[in-house]
């Protein structure tokens, strides 16, 4: 079995575990609450055991789990062992740390060789693997910042980042309220539906699509963005002129998928209606429309993400006191830069569950289509 | 022969139903035009089984969609029920059958059977009537309710069937409908349509390449040659209309299979 | 001619129409503000004059198309490409930095594809951030990027760069993973019968597959790459660049200049673009493509 072969991401580990042992202590003398030598030993000790363990199990998944356990124990030491003692480890610290990484690293990789026959289990693992190496970006970045003693301005550790998060929830709610539920939804909704509405018409009149089509092919190429601080000047500072760039923003990539959409039904169902003698609007509605909605639906996702950077951008033109892009650019311009990433973290939470919606109104919409229920045209 | 043609299905044949003169049409290509019909004249009469067999470019496709008004002639005249194909269109006096299902996706089985209802406006009771009874006609009820891709490549094609029986117009066009389905299907459906054909005494306009799925289900064989697409042969079935599948291998059927064959030669020779 | 009927001359008439448009939404716009200049004056023009008026205010709300095209044609051509007024100038520096951080980009994102097909372990653990990371307003961290970097003495082309960097990185590391899996089973499978080793299968069959994908990708990644360089240009108060000319037009209301800047944007992505797709598609010729 592959999994009972000693792994390099194993070996290096337990060589990075004995270099450290010869360069100890982990932390500089003047750390004021230097780690016990339990702690050190256990840190060591649980890497090094839950290595040679995994070499010993017989199944995958077995030996996944002692990783996963060496791994994030040790992982788990090493951060509380340095509470106390910013900016103090030394060498033998950061070694631990990669050797407990490269210990999650091989969870990870014989996470990945499972083949599971129950489809819960796989649902499971492939949700179980990301969110290991997510854990791990947040681990190293939570340890370095804090042993290293990165300067705080430059970048915050995780912890600091949700404690803000935690302790300014009316203001980043305020935020979310004016730039999401103002500007975005407002001008997602409008973008997205005169985008759609100008498609029909392109549809209707063909000369208008030849017109339109290269132009709204070429504009989403533009940095439409640099409309933002035209936008202010037109429409004040309030929440409207963030709702225009959004509109402008949203309007062509729902204008350009739709006309594509709509020329995407194929030529035997144009046929069979006619035979029907059907009329435009009855093969709109009944063939070409759902035929188009993969397309539509491909437009509103690339729209979320874009109404937001477009709203958010805006902001940085000037906005009352409240909004996202405000609190960025003025927090930044105070230094408080885990201000920043905690509107930041907020920005991106809201970006995938305003994506999330979309994607699950398209699971339900568009069941039929080969690309959500997996299987062939 | 012709005499015997005629007795057996005398009870059916009636008017003419299609009926076509000096029929032409020329494409326009980026390669120059091309004639995918020349000088057609053929008369189908009400309650015949035609099929039209040849090889690709010699029209049969074209010369049915001509029928359907997919295409529009160059030449000549052509009739169905005594309207212009425009006519005829928009008095849903044909049902047409694809080479694929085409059903749509998003609908189940039995609203895609629906459809042209729909869009005809029926009500929804009389809808629904008619669902159930073209649904039994091709055997598939019990599968209303799901969805086209749920269903095997044969069944999609019954549902196709199916669709273009609802609402009840008295000629079938069909344009290699079993083309894409293994032969252990195409015999079961074939049996099928020629029952089916028996029981609401259609006429059915059959293009396809087999030589014996054309003898097997017609009453006529419309033989068509390439470049330009024309009719090189007509000839009538002798069998009967009671036909099981092993009617195949007696001398009758082999003979006119040969004789096919021999058309679609003659056609061949006459090209090269 | 059938190409000129059907193509160009559609696609003239609606942008004469969009410049009809723009001349009375000009008029419409600059109206108001006319209007009590005038009153002021104490001058009642005759609607003639009034609308010539509306088409030449030095600080128009909105400028009519042949002021932005005046000033742009003047900064771009009359000046020395060295004078902090010529747009050629601004846009070389948006460029530079766009092009900087576009070539790591992509390279990146090559890389990181690369990996995704061959470690599973990758294409499990990265491939879905990589994709989620598509649905978040990254381009909110630029700011944050220019400023910090300043604080540690970083300050002009890199920061910049570098957030074009992280821009292109995301749809072509997304595109050249489906590129190089775009190969079907079929040719996976002869490959396999030769007893191909990954790496002949790699060069041979997986690179000459995603070519297409990588250059849809590319484009789509150096419009980013430019709107990222030109966003970092806005927080510091950058004093060159195309964002920059855009901050300091908001700050004077010199709309003008403003508008022409946003021209020589969009000119600027548009060349990228049309060049993108231009070597992409001698590459895919000169690799036997089927010319489209």
């Amino acid at each position: 079995m592959m999994n009972s072969k000693p792994s390099w991401q194993v070996l290096l580990a337990l060589v990075l575990c004995t270099i450290a042992m010869a360069t100890m202590p982990m932390l500089a003398s003047e750390a004021t609450a230097p780690m016990s030598n339990g702690t050190t030993t256990l840190v060591i000790g649980l890497i090094a055991l839950s290595g040679v363990a995994s070499f010993a199990m017989f199944s995958g998944l077995a030996s996944a789990a002692v990783l996963f356990v060496g791994a994030h124990g040790a992982a788990w030491l090493l951060i509380s062992g340095i509470s106390g003692n910013e900016g103090t480890a030394r060498m033998p610290y950061f070694l631990l740390l990669a050797a407990a990484w490269l210990l999650a690293w091989r969870c990870v990789a014989v996470l990945s060789a499972i083949r599971p026959v129950s489809k819960q289990v796989r649902t499971f693992l492939r949700l179980l693997i990301p969110a290991i190496f997510g854990a791990w970006i947040l681990i190293i970045w939570e340890a370095v910042t804090r042993g290293a003693g990165v300067p705080f301005i430059l970048l915050p550790p995780p912890s600091a980042i949700a404690a803000r998060i935690g302790n300014s929830l009316p203001i980043l709610l305020a935020d979310v309220r004016q730039t999401i539920f103002k500007a975005v939804l407002f001008g997602y909704i409008v973008g997205c539906a005169s985008g759609f509405i100008v498609a029909i018409l392109a549809d209707r009149v063909p000369f208008l699509r030849r017109g339109l089509l290269p132009i709204g092919n070429m504009v989403s190429a533009l940095p439409i963005i640099g409309v933002a601080p035209i936008m202010v000047i037109w429409f004040g500072f309030e929440w409207q002129s963030k709702a225009a760039v959004v509109i402008i923003m949203t309007f062509f990539p729902m204008l350009v998928n739709t006309v594509a959409g709509l020329t995407a039904s194929g030529h035997m169902e144009r046929d069979l209606m006619r035979t029907y003698a059907s009329n435009y609007w009855q093969t709109l509605f009944k063939l070409r429309l759902p035929a188009t909605a993969p397309f539509i639906f491909n437009a509103l996702k690339i729209n979320s993400t874009l109404a937001l950077i477009g709203a958010i951008v805006a902001e940085f033109f000037g906005t009352p006191i409240v909004g996202m892009g405000f609190r960025i650019s003025t927090e930044i311009g105070r230094m408080n830069v885990d201000m920043v990433w905690a509107e930041i973290a907020v920005a991106a939470l809201a970006g995938s569950v305003f994506y999330g919606v979309v994607a699950l109104i398209e699971r339900a919409t568009t069941f039929w289509h080969p690309s959500v229920r997996g299987g062939r045209a | 022969m012709l005499m015997t043609v005629n007795q057996a299905t005398a009870t059916s044949v009636g008017s003419a139903v299609v009926e076509a003169r000096k029929l032409g049409l020329t494409f326009q290509t980026n390669d120059g035009p091309v004639r995918a019909l020349s000088d057609v004249n053929l008369t189908i009469n009400k309650g015949e089984f035609v099929s039209f067999i040849g090889p690709s470019g010699c029209g049969k496709t074209t010369f049915l969609r001509v029928i359907a008004d997919l295409e529009q002639p160059t030449e000549g005249t052509i009739s169905i029920n005594g309207m212009t194909p425009e006519q005829a269109r928009q008095a849903r006096a044909y049902g047409y059958v694809f080479q694929a299902a085409a059903l749509f996706p998003w609908r189940t089985i039995e609203s895609n059977v629906g459809l042209p209802l729909e869009i005809i406006g029926l009500s929804k009771a009389e809808q629904q009537e008619r669902i159930k009874r073209t649904m039994d006609l091709v055997n598939l009820t019990g599968f209303e309710k799901k969805y086209p891709w749920q269903l095997s490549g044969g069944m999609q094609q019954r549902a196709s069937i199916a669709r273009a029986l609802a609402f009840d117009a008295d000629l079938l066009l069909m344009d290699e409908p079993f083309g894409a389905l293994d032969e252990i299907v195409r015999d079961h459906l074939n049996e099928q349509l020629l029952r089916l054909w028996r029981q609401t005494n259609k006429t059915i306009c059959f293009v396809t390449h087999s030589i014996p799925e054309a003898v097997y289900l017609s009453t006529r064989i419309v033989v068509m040659s390439p470049r330009p697409g024309r009719v090189t042969d007509v000839i009538e079935s002798t069998l009967p209309t009671e036909r099981p599948l092993d009617i195949r291998e007696s001398p009758e059927f082999l003979a006119i299979a040969a004789r096919v064959r021999d058309g679609l030669r003659a056609g061949h020779s006459y090209e090269d | 001619m059938d190409r000129l009927r059907d193509r160009v001359f559609p696609v003239i008439a609606i942008l004469l129409v969009i410049v009809a448009a723009w001349y009375a939404f000009a008029v419409y716009m600059n109206a108001p503000f006319q209007r009590d200049l005038d009153r002021r004056a104490g001058l009642t023009p005759g609607t003639v004059e009034f609308i010539g008026k509306t088409l030449s205010q030095p600080k128009p709300t909105m400028p009519a198309p042949h002021q932005v095209a005046q000033n742009f044609f003047e900064n771009t051509f009359l000046r020395k490409v060295t004078s902090a007024r010529s747009l050629v100038y601004h846009s070389w520096v948006t460029l530079s930095s766009t092009l900087l951080g576009f070539t790591f980009g992509t390279a990146l994102g090559i890389l990181i594809a690369v990996g995704i097909v061959h470690v599973i372990a990758l294409d499990r653990s990265l491939m879905p951030w990589i994709i989620a990371s598509q649905t978040i307003p990254i381009l909110a961290v630029a700011p944050m990027i220019i400023v910090v970097l300043a604080a540690i003495g970083i300050t002009g082309l890199i920061p910049k760069a570098l957030i074009s960097t992280y821009l292109s990185f995301f749809p072509v590391a997304v595109g050249m993973v489906k590129g190089l899996r775009s190969p079907d089973l079929m040719h996976l499978d002869l490959m396999h019968t030769y007893n191909a080793s990954a790496s002949q299968t790699f060069w041979k069959l997986r690179v000459p597959a995603s070519v297409p994908f990588l250059f849809a990708s590319m484009k789509v990644a150096v419009a980013a790459s430019l709107v990222g360089a030109i966003v970092g240009e806005l927080p510091t108060g950058a004093v060159a660049g195309i964002g920059a000319k855009l901050l300091a037009g908001s700050y004077y209301s010199q709309t003008i200049e403003m508008w022409a800047a946003l021209v020589a944007g969009s000119v600027v992505a548009a060349l990228l673009v049309v060049l993108v797709g231009f070597v992409g598609r001698v590459v895919e010729r000169s690799m036997g493509g089927r010319p489209a």
